[in-house]
């Protein structure tokens, strides 16, 4: 899924550049918080992890196989601040290195499979975990259902992103069913690898789980015959309380500005696509489509027929709130950053 | 990483390309694709004059075209969409060797196979011609955070270590007469998955304390700075300066 040069124009991609950095900036500050000044050498470990586990072939069915994506599964093993920083950096080197993705649409790359996966996954996992009974059998539960609605999640944001900035004007409609039916298929793969290998590490080290920090058994001592809760040296699970809504807010705070450009943008893109449809009389194939999906599709679409704006003026002020927001939010996050420093240094709680 | 580390893409050598510092490699090949992605797509002969350019600075490089052109494959399952889009996109008809193809369709095609062959052969040219070490040292130069530059160059000198360990894992399996053939071997594949999740988190622990009894605070000291004079930026720039004046004239002519 690696948008090569070219598939996404200038501007968008620079907006998705600015969206990333803004994500990589929180997940730096994040990160640091969960692994401490371990940071580097962890994370580094883990993204060297998931790129050697995306060479990992799994075979489905008469010779084809597939590849893990590890958004879900970086998200839920070391939390989703570190996870979305593997994810980022993975794909920073592919495009660097293996020229595997384009350099230009690198941040629409990190936004759509670092920062959709890990978001929507890591939500879904936790609000799972939340409902459901605290065993490991639900956490791998949670873990398939999180993977598996994490990778059409990531292909529905690149069909949105296809859908204002896209070279090409093939119907929002087709795209969408291609994207999320292909999309569908590889997430069972994906879901059904992720839970199985986040249940592996359950069964060996399940200290090491992010998202299974909660399930640890609280420390029993026998005292003159009697089970006694022994003295508990740190609680683990206010800290994943805060992260849970640091992540909620982080991904609201994304669908807003999604949701913000979106709305700017989508009357600037129609205009080819309101010709086409009206020369082929395809607008009405397009909205079944787009109503036999899912809600989004609607939107879109809705979004299209309702173009009236110049395209042109739109997309310049869309660009530009965008990025205001996103450099304010960049800006917010380093000035925070800059004092905590020191602090984040002394080793209070390992 | 001592001598003799070198990664695979990499192609020693000692052209005017290998000796530019990498910063201004990396702000030149950006520029550069910069320059490409905003071209108007009808402009054809510009694409060519691009093509023209990495040539050019591939043979100053004195990068083969067999290895420039076996690297591009990466891109090939894109090409694969590329190659649907005659066929998918509405719009007026055009009728070629009796195959009914769509006009728009035709341009987005070669709007993404132009564009984006051009990148990846840019990129391409630049880790060929750049050691990953002195990439990363580009990446901090330019301003990158050092946090995510550690933790990239972490991921580069393990990266290597863990696919091995990866190979090892399934040389074990495949010597215990294991051979994953479909859905039912996924059990298996996973718990390779998760023991090697288990393998680079520990070995993590294991670097970070190594390094902290080695008097690591959190921050790389910077031993060899790189610097640039104004030659090669100006050298650097050739490119990227060239490809602007082609991006301009394709918006005029």
């Amino acid at each position: 899924m690696h948008v090569p040069d070219g598939f996404i124009n200038a501007p968008v991609s620079a907006v998705a550049g600015v969206v990333a950095a803004g994500a990589v900036a929180v997940g730096l500050r994040g990160a640091r918080r969960e692994l401490d000044e371990k940071t580097a050498p962890l994370a580094g470990l883990v993204a060297a992890f998931i790129f050697a586990v995306q060479m990992l072939n799994f075979p489905v069915a008469a010779g084809t196989s597939g590849h893990l994506l590890g958004g879900a599964l970086a998200a839920i093993l070391v939390g989703p601040y570190t996870g979305l920083l593997c994810i980022a950096v993975v794909l920073l080197m592919q495009g660097i290195l293996f020229a595997d993705g384009g350099l230009t649409a690198l941040g629409v790359n990190i936004t759509v499979m670092g920062v959709v996966t890990t978001v929507v996954a890591y939500a879904l996992f936790r609000g799972l975990t939340r409902v459901l009974p605290r065993t490991r059998r639900s956490t791998t539960a949670a873990a398939f259902v999180a993977a598996l609605v994490s990778v059409p999640a990531a292909a529905v944001a690149f069909t949105l992103i296809y859908a204002i900035g896209g070279t090409t004007d093939v119907p929002i409609g087709k795209v969408l069913t291609a994207m999320v039916g292909v999309h569908v298929l590889i997430g069972i793969g994906e879901a059904a690898i992720t839970a199985l290998t986040v249940g592996a590490v359950i069964a060996v080290r399940p200290d090491l789980v992010h998202g299974a920090r909660g399930l640890a058994a609280p420390l029993k001592l026998r005292v003159d015959g009697e089970l006694v809760d022994a003295p508990a040296a740190a609680e683990p699970a206010p800290a994943a309380a805060r992260s849970t809504r640091k992540v909620w807010g982080a991904g609201l705070a994304a669908a807003l500005v999604l949701a913000g450009f979106v709305s700017f943008y989508a009357s600037a893109s129609p205009d080819g696509l309101e010709k086409v449809a009206a020369d082929k009389g395809i607008d009405e194939k397009v909205q079944e489509h787009g109503a036999a999906d899912s809600p989004l599709a609607d939107y879109g679409v809705k979004d299209i027929s309702d173009a009236r704006v110049s395209g042109g003026l739109a997309g310049v002020i869309g660009v530009g709130v965008t990025v205001a927001v996103g450099s304010g939010v960049f800006w917010a996050v380093r000035r925070r950053r800059t004092p905590e420093a020191p602090e984040t240094r002394t080793p209070e709680s390992v | 990483m001592g001598a003799g580390h070198a990664h695979k893409l990499y192609r020693h050598g000692h052209s005017p390309v290998h000796a530019l510092p990498p910063h201004c490699k990396l702000a030149a090949v950006l520029c550069f694709v910069v320059a490409v992605v905003s071209t108007p797509r009808e402009a054809v002969w510009a694409f060519a004059l691009y093509a023209v350019l990495l040539a050019g600075v591939a043979a100053v490089a004195r990068i083969r075209p067999g290895f420039l052109l076996k690297r591009l494959v990466i891109e090939v399952p894109f090409v694969a969409f590329a190659l649907l889009m005659p066929f998918v996109v509405p719009g007026e008809q055009t009728e070629l060797f009796g195959v009914h193809l769509s006009v728009p369709g035709l341009w987005g095609a070669w709007n993404v196979l132009a564009k984006g062959t051009l990148g990846v052969a840019a990129s391409v040219i630049l880790a060929s011609t750049t050691e990953l070490r002195s990439l990363l040292l580009g990446l901090q130069r330019l301003r990158l955070p050092p946090l995510l530059v550690q933790i990239a160059s972490f991921m580069i000198r393990y990266g290597d270590v863990i696919t091995d360990e990866l190979r090892r894992m399934s040389i074990a399996r495949r010597s215990r007469g294991f051979e994953a053939r479909g859905v039912r071997h996924w059990g298996a594949l996973a718990k390779t998955a998760g023991a090697l999740f288990i393998r680079s988190y520990e070995r993590g622990e294991r670097v970070h304390l190594a390094m902290v009894s080695r008097g690591y605070t959190g921050t790389m000291p910077v031993i060899d700075e790189v610097t640039a004079s104004r030659t090669q930026w100006a050298h650097a720039a050739a490119l990227p300066v060239l490809a602007l004046v082609v991006c301009l004239l394709g918006w005029t002519v």
